[in-house]
């Protein structure tokens, strides 16, 4: 019973030494809408440099939530600017290391084809009964189709049939199962690597809303790991920004 | 004193009224059912039934959204009836808090009936009550109580629901925006004086509610 116990420990004891032996891991928080980009980035980055990623989705808001409140995280790939910002004035990220690793653009899609004209008319015509749109107060993509209907001076007139989702995945979800006839979202989320996505859709022209700029920053926790800095540096590197642009960022 | 927009908190009450009425309805059939049976198809209807307790209310909600759509069969069947779409509107909302707050419903007054046991049914039986006689004077009765937290527990978790009425409801304020979404996009939005105005009230209301029905619960024993 005893050497039982023995070899229990030790096994245990291997397993958590392991994986410290060979590279090290770095703990990354990453907004939701990066992750098919950051698979494949990640996937890269660990067969140059040996480094694992062990990589956390979410949203932007719940994990700078999180990091204030002592999450373990290295690096942070945010959805917005406004949240590296912060926690670098809070002291909780590196001053300094804070830049734009993507760019999001805005889509006025339908699964359907014909729906959607390529100048986006069908706005004013209105012939929908709903458009779903993510929540601009607390997304960033939904503040951008905010900030386009109010140009096009159409955000009054639209109210009544504004459907609006948590976030821009769900505004995705209400235009992809047909609830709404067309919504505002993400380019990335129509992207299947190169192959061109069904139905019909109007690429919003930038002139119409803030650039979506993302941000990455090197949290405080991460100061010291050399792997941390490193992935940042390839983040910024021609073969990751070559894999950003695959999936519908600038 | 805050402007707070108080439309979510009548939407979240009437919802939750018509819903629990609804499934009083629908309940009792199913849990008389599933009480008197004794075929194969019990366990898996109870099993069915139970479903909501273990799906995530994103997933149930995600489903909804699917059925309701103007592809899914649902969608197909109302827009054929000329009812229209019904995902974004209130009457959607009700079919999905009856979905989600089924087991709730179901589960307690299946315990009532059981617990009745079938001696005062044969009882009255040989006296020649006919079974809907026997239903409405012997078993609603002796049931009472589990109609009671049958009510108090779907009226409350109706109350309580997100997950599910943030998928199917599209988030419209006058509409479909209840309590529990608008209490998460105050938060969400960093307005944490309305967030707790509205969710200090959600846990005074629904104390209330389980104190009622806790408090009732012990009478009655001490009653029996």
């Amino acid at each position: 019973m005893r050497s039982l116990a023995v070899t229990v420990i030790a096994m245990v004891g291997l397993l958590v030494l392991t994986p410290g032996a060979f590279a090290t891991d770095v703990k990354i928080a990453v907004a939701a809408n990066f992750t098919p980009p950051m698979e494949k980035i990640a996937a890269l980055f660990f067969k140059e440099t040996g480094h694992k990623l062990v990589i956390s989705y979410g949203a932007t808001g719940k994990f700078y939530a999180q990091i204030k409140n002592g999450a373990p995280f290295e690096i942070f790939l945010a959805a917005d600017q406004k949240h590296p910002q912060r926690l670098i004035a809070e002291k909780l990220a590196v001053a300094g290391t804070q830049f734009t690793y993507a760019i999001g653009k805005i889509v006025l899609w339908s699964p359907k084809l014909n729906v959607v004209d390529p100048d986006g008319a069908i706005l004013g015509s209105g012939d929908f009964k709903h458009l779903a749109i993510a929540n601009p107060k607390i997304a960033p993509y939904g503040a951008a189709a905010e900030e386009v209907l109010k140009k096009k001076d159409l955000w009054q007139k639209l109210q009544p049939r504004l459907v609006v989702g948590e976030n821009i995945a769900q505004a995705y979800q209400f235009v992809a199962t047909g609830n709404a006839e067309l919504g505002f979202v993400a380019l990335s989320q129509l992207k299947k690597e190169n192959e061109p996505s069904a139905g019909s859709a109007w690429a919003v022209p930038q002139e119409l809303y803030s650039p979506l700029k993302q941000d990455a920053v090197l949290l405080a926790k991460g100061k010291a790991s050399a792997a941390a800095k490193q992935f940042l540096a390839f983040l910024k590197s021609k073969k990751a920004t070559a894999l950003t642009r695959v999936f519908g960022y600038e | 004193m805050i402007a707070l927009e108080l439309s979510p908190v009548w939407i979240t009450l009437e919802l939750a009224l018509v819903t629990t009425a609804l499934l009083l309805v629908i309940g009792t059939p199913l849990a008389w059912w599933l009480a008197q049976n004794t075929s194969v198809f019990r366990a898996p209807v109870g099993a069915v039934v139970a479903l909501p307790l273990v799906l995530p209310p994103t997933v149930i909600g995600f489903y909804l959204l699917v059925l309701l759509g103007p592809s899914g069969p649902l969608g197909k069947l109302t827009n054929s009836l000329g009812i229209g779409q019904l995902s974004f509107t209130f009457t959607g909302l009700v079919i999905g808090s009856v979905v989600y707050s089924l087991p709730f419903v179901v589960q307690p007054l299946q315990n009532a009936f059981e617990a009745i046991g079938s001696r005062p049914l044969e009882a009255a039986a040989t006296l020649r009550a006919g079974p809907w006689n026997r239903f409405f004077t012997i078993a609603l009765p002796l049931a009472k109580s589990g109609y009671f937290s049958a009510a108090v527990l779907g009226f409350a978790h109706t109350v309580g629901e997100f997950g599910v009425v943030l998928m199917i409801g599209g988030n419209i304020p006058g509409r479909t925006k209840v309590l529990s979404v608008a209490i998460y996009d105050h938060v969400e939005a960093l307005e944490y004086t309305e967030a707790h105005w509205l969710a200090g009230g959600l846990v005074v209301f629904s104390f209330v509610v389980l104190l009622l029905m806790y408090s009732r619960r012990r009478r009655v024993r001490i009653g029996v």
